[in-house]
């Protein structure tokens, strides 16, 4: 993982201290609300219906044990004892006092942790596949060029002040797409060329929001070396001619409509040609000198366990069903990559406590080389766990709660935090995710379900995700009631889709039943192998249509 | 008189005037007895008038295109950029392309809604004066300049971004 080096830490502390600086001219009424207003959401800074909210950088993702002690100490010191793991890999907290925020910026500032642009009108954290460098089938691993990409975007001074904010995510693997890229606003799929180069395909203006988009291609091919002059030509394009008149038409997906997919690429490659080789153009140095901060950690030579979780299986239907779900396979012999399930019913998708930020750091020390992952669907992974401690491992974490073996199925739900916290929201989101979840209680039947993705978002900002889930709920609001609306056929992969509306929303007491029937369709009409996802393709919408609203 | 700060956060007045766009039909008004600046594409359209005077600079409004100047800018004593607002990114683009792709070498002055907390990103990309929000505490200028002592990236004010600098 990446440590800083004397120049991060040097930047990394005149952050803290000109922050100090605003939040105390602010205190002292020397700016404006309005002008504290980006100063602050650009160091992750909401104001939202209960207090101050505070977005952490996990910078994709990746975190170390000692980073999750600190949490742990500055949620009971200056929170209220528990976190929130974020759709972009981040972490929340709650109720920080405004005064605080200085000293809680320069004890995360001391584990080499921020909150830069983790919000406002800038380029946020870049995020990633959790799987990255333990998988079998990726390109390569996208950390090194995450962090090239973290570098190249901090306090970059030309676009501080974007039209909206700017979301980029990397892919590598070639058949899943674990890190949704293509409704970012840059997604970038790691590639080989036929000369067998390594490089990236471009997507440009996907997101979700008010209009969800699917991002079209606007480079096939992009050399590695060539990575960042290209996201600065993109981003000079968008900073000059993005709309800044109306607030819901700036993210860079209109311009891109706006101006169609190749006519943006076009502006994009002539606006290159002028920097391309300009000293911001990588060299093979620098990304070798970052590539050794993602070696691979001392893995023992290992043989698979096979025999021993096989009779571990046999007597222990607990310990087979999460080794099944939890569980996925590693690049080493021996060694599996873990999910610890934050979905735990009746707690809050992404709600930790600092005691279970801190039983997490335990875990990573014992378990995984000290490193942890966070997952945007608000889960958190060991990536290097060997396979002949699996069965200590879960029975450590079952009573941790993290033990959940409900991975990618209905109850796997990913969720906003709608209108328990949201000023923004139409509607709760998390007693709804709750509701489903006691209604699909019975593992079994939700392991015969398959893989389905249920997603969560109190509004039409679509923090949850909405338009992406196999089924998407949306919070909506009826002459002052929240009603919710649920549309079918979203996906997140290489085969991204946006989901269709399925028709008038429904009151919230209606909402477990209301997916009991579209289960029913899907199992009625499934054939052996198809997921949800493949069925609704296949029947369209019209079945599910005829049950609900029958 | 504006007060204008430089680069290293001193402070000196001079007296260059914005003019104003004039309205349809009218025509602009250049006082006799002071430096102005006038918007680009009007000196471009006077340029037998204006050309190689130096009490005459220019000024782009955030949505203006400064290739519009391509192979004059080094005529021009000083070249303003109006940020309308401060929240308005597009003057950070404006600058950086006057200075790294028409090469201009002369003073470059960020007028209009300009904030303590954006001087920092302004002299990245090659402003080298600023006319400070009247209601702002100028004195203050010279911290909010210097917070830090480096960058990432390549931009105006230097061609080696870090990794370059690590490199060697
Ligand atoms: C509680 C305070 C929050 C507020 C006020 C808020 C506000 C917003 C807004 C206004 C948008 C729409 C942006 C746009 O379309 O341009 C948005 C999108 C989004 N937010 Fe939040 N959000 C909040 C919390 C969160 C949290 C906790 C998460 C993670 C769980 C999150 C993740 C996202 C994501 C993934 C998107 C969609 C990105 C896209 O539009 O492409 N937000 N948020
Ligand atoms: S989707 Fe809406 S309700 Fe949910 S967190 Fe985002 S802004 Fe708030």
């Amino acid at each position: 993982m990446y440590v800083y080096d004397e120049h991060d830490r040097q930047m990394a502390a005149e952050r803290v201290a000109q922050f100090r600086d605003q939040t105390e001219r602010a205190l002292a009424g020397e700016l404006a609300e309005e002008e504290f207003l980006p100063l602050r959401l650009q160091n992750g800074l909401y104001v939202q219906r209960l207090a101050p909210m505070l977005r952490i950088c996990v910078p994709y993702g990746m975190m170390r044990s000692n980073q999750l002690r600190r949490l742990a100490r500055i949620t009971r010191d200056y929170d209220k004892g528990y976190a929130h793991f974020t759709t972009r890999q981040n972490v929340q907290l709650n109720w920080p006092a405004l005064e605080d925020v200085p000293d809680i910026l320069a004890e995360l500032a001391e584990v080499e942790m921020h909150a830069n642009q983790t919000s406002g009108n800038c380029i946020r954290n870049t995020t990633t596949d959790q799987f990255s460098g333990v998988q079998f089938d990726e390109i390569a691993d996208p950390r090194p060029y995450c962090e090239v990409i973290r570098q190249w975007s901090t306090f970059h001074p030309e676009f501080a002040f974007l039209p909206r904010k700017f979301k980029v995510a990397v892919n590598a693997s070639e058949h899943t797409d674990r890190a949704a890229i293509q409704v970012h606003d840059i997604g970038l799929q790691m590639v080989r060329n036929d000369a067998g180069e390594l490089g990236f395909r471009v997507h440009v203006g996907g997101g979700l929001g008010r209009t969800p988009m699917v991002g079209p291609v606007i480079r096939s091919f992009l050399p590695e070396l060539d990575l960042l002059t290209y996201l600065e030509a993109v981003l000079r394009v968008y900073n000059r001619y993005g709309r800044r008149d109306n607030k819901f038409k700036a993210r860079i997906k209109i311009l891109v409509k706006a101006l169609t997919p190749a006519g943006f690429a076009e502006k994009v490659e002539a606006e290159w040609q002028h920097i391309k080789d300009s000293p911001t153009k990588l060299t093979p140095e620098a990304i070798n000198r970052i590539k050794t901060y993602f070696t691979e950690p001392d893995y023992m030579a290992l043989e698979n366990a096979t025999d021993t979780l096989a009779s571990q299986r046999f007597e222990h239907r607990g310990f087979d069903q999460w080794l099944t779900h939890n569980v996925d396979t590693h690049k080493k012999p021996g060694y599996a990559i873990v999910t610890l399930t934050m979905k735990k019913t009746g707690t809050p998708p992404g709600d930790v406590s600092d005691r279970q930020l801190e039983q997490i750091a335990d875990l990573a020390d014992e378990f995984s080389f000290g490193e942890v992952r966070v997952t945007h669907q608000q889960n958190v992974v060991l990536a290097d766990v060997r396979q002949d401690r699996l069965f200590e491992l879960w029975q450590a974490i079952t009573p941790m709660d993290f033990g959940t073996a409900n991975l990618n199925t209905l109850t796997d739900v990913i969720c906003c935090p709608g209108g328990d916290y949201c000023a923004l929201a139409n509607a709760k989101s998390i007693p709804v995710a709750e509701a489903i979840q006691r209604q699909f209680d019975d593992l079994d039947y939700l392991y015969d379900l398959g893989n389905i993705d249920l997603n969560i978002s109190g509004c039409m900002n679509a923090c949850g995700h909405h338009h992406v889930g196999n089924i998407g709920v949306l919070g909506v609001d009826k002459k002052g009631e929240e009603f919710y609306q649920i549309s079918l056929g979203g996906s997140s992969q290489h085969d991204a889709s946006i989901g269709k509306i399925l028709g008038p929303s429904f009151a919230r007491d209606d909402m477990p039943s209301v997916v009991s029937k579209i289960i029913d369709v899907y199992v009625s009409k499934r054939t052996e192998e198809e997921t949800f996802l493949d069925t609704y393709r296949r029947v369209g919408i019209e079945p599910f249509k005829e049950r609900v609203y029958a | 008189m504006p007060n204008v700060i430089s680069r290293d956060g001193s402070i000196r007045q001079d007296n260059w005037t914005v003019i104003p766009r004039p309205a349809e039909g009218e025509s602009l008004d250049i006082p006799a007895d002071q430096p102005a600046l006038i918007p680009a594409d009007l000196w471009l359209a006077g340029y037998d008038h204006f050309s190689g005077r130096q009490d005459i600079g220019v000024w782009f409004d955030s949505h203006d295109e400064p290739e519009i100047l391509d192979g004059h800018v080094n005529e021009l004593p000083v070249i303003a950029v109006n940020f309308p607002k401060f929240s308005d990114g597009r003057g950070y683009s404006i600058g950086r392309l006057l200075r790294e792709r028409f090469g201009y070498v002369n003073e470059m002055r960020a007028i209009g809604d300009v904030l303590l907390d954006q001087l920092q990103f302004m002299k990245r990309c090659g402003f080298d004066a600023y006319v400070l929000r009247a209601d702002k505490d100028i004195t203050k200028a010279e911290k909010c300049l210097n917070f830090f002592s480096q960058g990432y990236q390549a931009a105006t004010d230097t061609d080696i971004p870090l990794f370059r600098r690590r490199a060697s």
